[in-house]
This record gives C-alpha cells, structure tokens and sequence, in this order.
C-alpha cells in the first residue's frame, strides 16, 4: 500500500489553484469527486491524468477511495480490490493482484470503446457522403424526369398543331378557292399609265435561258464573295506569317550572342542556334522561291519558332536561376561560375557515393549470401570466386591508393621543408645583403676599376630565377667585387650563391 | 443641335426618302411630302382611307400608303402628282405591302397569309405567291436588290424560296430543318441567308445563295430560344440575341460562337462606364436649349429635365422581374444594333428595359452602359457613324458617341414624348416620333436650319 502512495507526480505550478481546488474536496465523499472526474473526462486524458491521481485520492482519504473504488468496480462485475478477510478484521488489506488486474481489465475495455467509437464515426461519415451522393442523384433524376416530361408534352402539342395548321390550311384553301372563283371585278389595279421600269430597259419574257442566265449571276456573285475572302485571308496569312519569321530572327539574335558565355551553357545552346541559322536561310531561300503556300514550309516555319522558343525559354529560366542566385550571395562573375562549377563537382561526388553505396550494399549481400545460404556447393564456389576477385581488386586498389596517399605526403613534407628552407635562406640572404651593402658603401671609391671583372659570375647569376635576379643584377659589380675580395674572408656567401642557385634549380 | 417645330402625325408614320431630299408623313388619310432642309411642303396627296403603312420606293419616285382595313394600296408618284395608282386587293383582304427593290413592283400579302400577289407598275401583269409563311420576317431582300428570299409553309414543313427579283424567276427552293420558322435575313454582303425558329427552339440555319446548307447553331434546348437577330454591316459576325439574357456572335468564316455577351443586373468592372440619367432640379441648366428662354421656362415647368451622370462601379441596375405565366414574356435580348462601321453592338435586355448596353466588337468586351429613368423604347444608329440615338418616351433625344453622351430636351410647348426616332442617311439630322407629332432635328456637324 505504501508503494503507490510514494508516487510523486511533477505539477506545474499553473494547475497548482485546481489542485488545491480538488483536494479541498477529497475529504469529502467521492461521489461528489466523481462528478467532477466525469467533467474531466472529456478532456485530453495526457493533460489531466496528474490531476486525476491528485483530484480522487490524496494521502489523507487513501482509505475511502479504496473502498470506494471496489464499491465501483464490484457493481461493474469485478472481483474485489481487498484481500479475502482473515478473521473478522474491520481494516482489510489491498490485493493488488486484484488491483492490477482490475487495472488491466480496463485498459482493455478502454481500448475496445475506443475501437468502437472509430468504428461508429467512419460509419457516420460513409453514410454521411452516401446521403450526399444520392441527394445529388435524387436531384439529376428529378431534371432528368422534368426534362422527359417536357420533351413528351412538346411531342404532343407539336401533334396537336400540325393537326390545327392542316385544318387551318384545309380552310384557306377553301377561302382562296372561293376568293379566286368569284372573279372579283374589285381585285383589280386602277392605273393611269404604265409605268418605265427603273433601268429604262424592257421587260423580257422568262426563257430558259433567262433562266441559265440568272443562274449564272448567282453562281458569279458567290464566287466573287469567296474570291475576296480568300484574298483577305491570303493576306492575312502572309501578314502572319511575316510576323512569324519577324519573331523568329529576332529570337535567335537574342539567343547567338551567347557564344561568349561559359563553355557548358554555350555548348548546347549555340550548336543548335547555328545549325537553325543555317536552316533558316535555306528556308528563306525556299520560301521566296516557293511564295509561302507550301503546307511543308508552314509546318517548318512552325516547328522552328517552336524550338526557338523553347531555347529562348530555356535560357530566360537560366538567366533567372543565375540572377537569383546572384541577388542572394553578392555581384562577383568569377564566383557565380566557380560556383556552378562547384555544384557539378558536388553533384558528380554524391553520384559517385551513390554508386560506391550500392555497390557495397551488393556486396554486402552477397556476403550474406555466401554465410546464409551454402545449400549448393558451386554457387558457393562461385560466390566465393567473385568475393576473392573482388577483395583481390580492392586489395589492389587500395594498394594503389595508399602509394599514391604516401607519395603525396612525401611531396608535401619535401614541399614544406623547402619553402622553410627558402624562407629561411631568404633571410639570411637579405641580412648578408645588408650587411654588403654598407661594405660597399665603405669601399665604394676603392674598387671602382675593377668592375670589368664581372663576366663570369654574372653569368651564373643569369641562370638565377627572376626574384634573384632583380636583387642580384642591381649589385652585380658589388657581389662580384665581394667574391674577388672577400672570397677567402667569407666562404659562406658564395655556399649561400650555389644553394641559391640549387633552390631555383628545385623549384624549376 | 436645333429642332424644326412641330408637325401633326398619325400612327407614327414618317418616313426619310432613300436619296435623303424628302421627307413623307401621314396625317389620317394624307400624305404629306416636304423637302427635308426647308420643310416646305412639297406635295399633299389624299387617300381613301387612314394609312397604315408608308413605304418610298427605292429610287425615290414613288411611295405606296397602304390602307389594311380596306384592302387598298395607292401609290403615288412625286414627279407626277397628278399620275395615281391603286390595288384593290378586294375580298383577298390585305396584311402587309411592300415595294420590291427595282421600285416597279409590289408585293401584297392577303389576308391569313393565303397568297403574295406580285403587282408590276410596269405591265400591269399580276403574279402570285402561295403558301407564304406568317411569321414576324417572312420576306427578305438582298442589299443589292437582286434576290428576295421567302419563307413559305406547305404541309406543315418550313420551306425557303429565292427569288431574282428581276424577272421573278424562282432560283431556288429547299426545305429548312426547323419546327416553326420564325424569320430570315440576307447578309448584307447577300451571299448567306440566316433562318432561325421561333422562340421555342433555338436554331438558326445557314444557307449559301445556292441555297446549299452552310451550318446549323443551335446553343441550348428547352428553354425559350431567339428573340432577334442582326448582322454586321460587314457580314463578319451574326449577333444572335436569346431569351436567356444573353447575346451570342457567331464568325462568318467557321459560323461558330466566339464569344456571348451576358446582361448582368450587376456591373462590378471598373473599366466600363456606366452612365446614369439623374433628374436635374428645375431653372437650372439652360444652355443646352436653343430657342429663346422663355420657351424653355414654359416648356421646363411641365418636364423634369435629366442629364448624364458617370457613376462608379459596382452599379446595380434596375430590373424588372416578367410575369412567366404569360406568353412571350418581357425577358431576353430585344434589340440588337450593329453600328456603321462595324466597331459597336448596342443591345437592350427587356428584363433590364431602362438600360442600354453597347458592346466592344473589337474586343469583344462591354464598353458603356447607359441606364435611364423609364424604359427604353428604341434605338439607332447614326448611317454615317458611330453615334447612337435614343429615346425613353420622355421628352428628351439622348445620344451617345465615343466622345461622350448626352441627353437634349424637345424644346416644344406641352409634352413631346418621343416614342421612336429615325435618322436621316446623312447622319446630319433625326426625326422624332411621338404618338401625334413630328418634329425634326438637325444635329451641329452643318449647317443651321
């Protein structure tokens, strides 16, 4: 029973107030508690699972709760929290294997209702769309009837007025039978004189070929209407047809000057430019010969702007891409492009660690297949020649590498140790030049004709890299003079001269 | 612009002459011929009977009145009063008349529609015509006067016949797929022949002037169909306006729809300009009216004057909601006008009576609308451009052009409902209807009257 008193849930101090609300009422019955615990209920149980282990049981009505907990859970069908009463004790102790028990009864119980509940809500919403679906049904078939009703009545009073109009028509004919037969003296025209027709010619007599003439005027008229709307529509054509290859020349101005942008982009773009400028003054050659009327002449002009079109699009999103791209990291050309260059590289690494992955995860099954599975001796066999090529070409390869790997080392460790040799050589050097130079300044007047001296030496000098030389061949009569006077007082300088001169040997 | 005085008239009959010199009018049984710049009367001539119908002739030398009750037709000539000329249709009895496009002859159509009786001023000679159709636009001709073509009936089937109307020989007839055949119509080019059926079935056919089928266009079924119809003066596109409020243009090259115009109760874009006839409050305003103030001070106590006003959209206009049970209700697209140059299609939807829609063709897209105090009763386009005039009934002439609108008063004494309006072929002036008057205006372009 102590067990499960010692459990000590974190509270916020946010829900501090309903806590000290509830537990303020937890000595009292809790059957009042449980009411509350029913309001709780519908609320997130995560959120409020603290308050309920605060709000029903506290330390102080353990007791009550207990018992009223197996009060409950009988009542539900449960078997009891307590233990069977030994004797006719008035406090009894928990079974918990009963508590646990009852516990996970309702665990279960719990997850059934829920089950159920999901169950209950997707029925409600099936049936929910099905009501939809067929009010929607319902309504089409109510217009569909409507539609049939008044198609049938339309029927039947078309029937019934054509059976009135032969009546009515029965009925004129009469009439005009009559009005005909009465030979009306009234029916008559009263004119004074006749009169000159309006195009003062005379009226002929309908003949045949009065009759083939008429027709003939008639067939004249309508072709000369359809003369003209060809020729409206011929010129139409042609004007279209010019703004068609307006645009296209214009297109590919905009598009050749391309060619002095980077190799990759000007690859693809101005191969095929060139080759549509050469198309297209064939094309123009042909269609002056041909007077734009040819249906393959169209579909090719057609097909042209359409390509076009397509670099020009094509190249208009490239242009986008890079103006994005340069609007976020700053205005530099050099870095746009080794940047680009950069995500190819990226891009051609990751393909190749693709292709490393799934190699090794080939290998690794077939691994796995050569442990697992030796059911058949030969395709062990052969798994096993397979593995032992393919460690035999590892092997080898990464023999390879790790040469490579140490001649490269080697290269930067001798690459190193020369550039601190030079450093330091360079300094020693620029000190002895100091030091020569206030030398020279003191035996300046002295050594003046013996600058003829110099041939040789200078000569090695020339062979000097051009650093050495713009600092050498400034002093050349100076160090030569050195070497003639001082060589047996300072035998170093002319050791630094020959590991000058070996250095830039190394270098080159 | 400045307006003639006014002018008795009968049945609104009143009619420009085709050479734009003469203007006839009925007053009861007389016709009334005046030269149009001076308004003298030039001829005065007298019927048996009250005029019904007034047609000139189409070189201008003669005009027939029609008299129905009577049966009669007399035609008179202008170049010789004294020459006369008269039908008696007799117990035939007489529904329509009219001229044929040389001048020389007529058509009468009798009564029940039994027979057209061809009439020739030249000879004498009589024709008939059976089984002619009673319909709302039975005859047809061609702008050049060359063919006519009639809707005739046999045996409860819609037939065409075309007639060269030179010597009336039939060239040729062919029976049409329609259930009622509600009325024809030549392309002004005159080579394509519209046919469309009645109001129960949307179909419009059509036929070639060999008479072969070109296309049918039909855009729904069961609901109330075509109310009218209109070609372009360049025969480019047939406009097509239906009961469903809607007004659909068909291309002459493959006769499909390119594009429908939909009358909204509500205009929400920006873009169009909607103008509104506000009433103007009374002894304001003066300077539109030419005739000397006192006039116009009378004239103004009895009519409330309006003016345009450029209201911002969202507009919502006026409707008036048709009674459904009733036959050929008030609901659809009424009028349709084509302007001159084929750049304007004005339209009223009956649904919406007081207002005026004029359509984009270039664009295909709603230009202006112009929404008035009471319902519009006609429009027209001005012959020489695009200027449209308008009339509502109330005593004011309302034009509208591309530079703008504008709604002029009838400066006469008492009341002027102009009730329809028609312009003279020079553009230069317009005739205004009432139910007894007439009264002509010359618009500002030339000279003063």
């Amino acid at each position: 029973m102590g067990d499960w008193r010692t459990i000590t849930v974190p509270i916020p101090s946010s829900e501090s107030k309903n806590i000290s609300q509830f537990t303020s009422e937890a000595n009292m019955s809790p059957s009042s508690l449980y009411s509350q615990q029913i309001l709780c209920a519908s609320l997130p149980l995560a959120k409020n699972v603290h308050n309920f282990f605060r709000a029903f049981c506290t330390e102080e009505n353990v007791d009550q709760s207990i018992s009223y907990l197996d009060q409950e859970l009988t009542t539900l069908g449960f078997p009891s929290l307590y233990e069977e009463s030994k004797g006719k004790e008035v406090k009894r102790d928990l079974n918990i294997v009963a508590v646990l028990n009852c516990i996970h009864e309702l665990l279960v119980l719990h997850r059934k209702n829920l089950l159920a509940q999901e169950n209950v809500e997707s029925q409600n919403l099936k049936l929910g769309s099905d009501m939809d679906h067929l009010q929607n049904c319902y309504s089409k078939l109510k217009v569909q009837k409507l539609q049939n009703i008044i198609s049938s009545r339309a029927t039947q009073y078309n029937h019934d007025m054509k059976r009135k109009e032969r009546e009515y028509n029965k009925l004129k004919e009469r009439l005009h039978q009559l009005v005909m037969n009465k030979k009306d003296k009234k029916t008559a025209m009263d004119i004074l004189n006749c009169v000159g027709r309006a195009d003062g010619k005379r009226g002929a007599w309908r003949t045949g070929k009065t009759e083939a003439r008429n027709e003939e005027e008639m067939y004249k008229i309508l072709l000369s209407d359809y003369e003209q709307r060809q020729k409206q529509i011929l010129l139409e054509n042609a004007e279209l047809k010019k703004v068609l290859q307006q645009m296209k020349k214009e297109m590919i101005s905009l598009l050749t000057p391309q060619k002095q942008k980077p190799k990759e982009k000007a690859e693809d773009s101005s191969g095929t430019v060139l080759s549509d400028v050469e198309e297209d003054t064939s094309e123009l050659s042909k269609e002056n010969m041909w007077e734009l009327s040819c249906e393959t002449v169209r579909e090719q002009l057609t097909n042209s702007i359409r390509k076009q079109w397509r670099i020009l699009k094509s190249h208009v999103e490239k242009l986008d891409n890079q103006v994005s791209r340069v609007h976020l990291r700053g205005f530099k050309d050099e870095e746009v492009i080794s940047r680009q260059d950069h995500e190819q590289e990226t891009e051609k690494l990751e393909l190749e660690i693709q292709q490393c992955k799934e190699m090794i995860q080939t290998q690794q099954q077939l691994l796995q297949q050569q442990f697992t599975a030796c059911d058949d001796d030969t395709s062990s066999l052969l798994q096993d020649c397979y593995l032992l090529e393919e460690k035999e070409r590892l092997e080898e390869e990464w023999a390879l590498f790790k040469e490579q790997k140490k001649n490269f080392d080697k290269e930067r460790r001798s690459f190193t140790e020369a550039a601190i040799r030079l450093g330091l050589e360079r300094q020693a050097f620029e000190e002895d030049r100091a030091g020569w130079l206030k030398q020279q300044f003191l035996t300046m007047t002295s050594f003046d004709h013996k600058n003829s001296e110099n041939g040789k030496p200078q000569s090695a000098f020339s062979e000097s890299s051009d650093q050495d030389n713009l600092t050498l061949h400034s002093e050349p009569s100076v160090c030569t003079s050195k070497i003639t006077k001082s060589l047996p007082a300072s035998p170093s300088t002319s050791e630094l001269f020959q590991t000058v001169q070996h250095i830039s040997e190394n270098r080159y | 612009m400045n307006f003639s005085e006014v002018f008795k008239l009968s049945n609104q009959l009143s009619k420009f002459s085709p050479n734009g010199k003469f203007l006839a009018s009925c007053v009861q049984y007389r016709l009334v011929v005046r030269d149009v710049s001076t308004l003298q009367v030039l001829q005065l001539y007298t019927c048996l009977d009250q005029i019904q119908h007034l047609e000139w002739s189409a070189d201008s030398l003669f005009i027939l009145c029609a008299m129905y009750k009577r049966g009669l037709v007399q035609v008179w000539s202008l170049e010789q009063p004294e020459w006369h000329c008269k039908i008696d249709e007799g117990s035939a009895g007489l529904v329509a008349s009219c001229w044929s496009p040389d001048g020389r002859h007529i058509l009468n159509t009798t009564e029940f529609h039994l027979r057209i009786t061809v009439w020739s001023l030249c000879t004498k000679s009589v024709s008939y015509i059976k089984y002619p159709k009673a319909c709302q636009q039975g005859i047809s001709f061609t702008k050049d006067g060359r063919y006519m073509a009639l809707a005739e009936r046999r045996d409860c089937k819609d037939f065409i016949s075309l007639f060269v109307c030179s010597d009336w020989q039939l060239l040729r007839h062919f029976d049409t797929d329609t259930q009622d055949l509600a009325g024809i119509e030549w392309a002004p080019n005159g080579c394509v022949l519209a046919a469309w059926d009645s109001c129960l079935e949307y179909k419009v056919l059509l036929y070639s002037l060999d008479g072969r089928l070109l296309s049918t266009y039909s855009a729904y079924e069961w609901s109330l169909g075509i109310k009218t119809i209109a070609w372009s003066p360049s025969s480019q596109f047939l406009a097509i306006g239906s009961y469903d409020e809607k007004v659909r243009i068909l291309n002459h090259v493959t006769w499909k729809m390119i594009t429908d115009f939909g009358h909204t109760t509500t205009i929400n874009n920006p873009k169009i300009v909607v103008y509104k006839e506000t009433e103007k409050s009374q002894n304001l305003e003066m300077e539109n009216l030419p005739f000397p103030p006192t006039k116009a001070a009378a004239s103004s106590l009895f009519n409330t004057e309006s003016k345009y006003e450029v209201v911002s959209t969202p507009v919502s206009l006026q409707t008036s909601k048709p009674v459904t049970d009733r036959p050929n209700p008030k609901i659809g697209i009424g009028i349709l006008a084509f302007s001159p140059d084929n750049c304007f299609l004005a339209t009223r939807n009956d649904n919406i009576p007081n207002a005026v829609w004029i359509w984009d063709i270039q664009k295909l897209k709603l230009f202006v609308v112009l929404e008035h105090l009471s319902a519009v009763r006609s429009f027209q386009w001005d012959p020489q451009q695009a200027r449209l005039a308008m009339c509502t009934g109330r005593s004011q002439v309302y034009l509208w052009s591309r530079a703008g609108c504008v709604a002029v008063q009838v400066p006469v004494e008492g009341d002027f409902q102009v009730l329809s309006l028609c312009w003279h072929l020079s553009g230069e002036s317009m005739a205004l209807l009432s139910k007894d008057q007439l009264c002509l205006c010359y618009l500002e372009n030339e000279g003063v009257k």
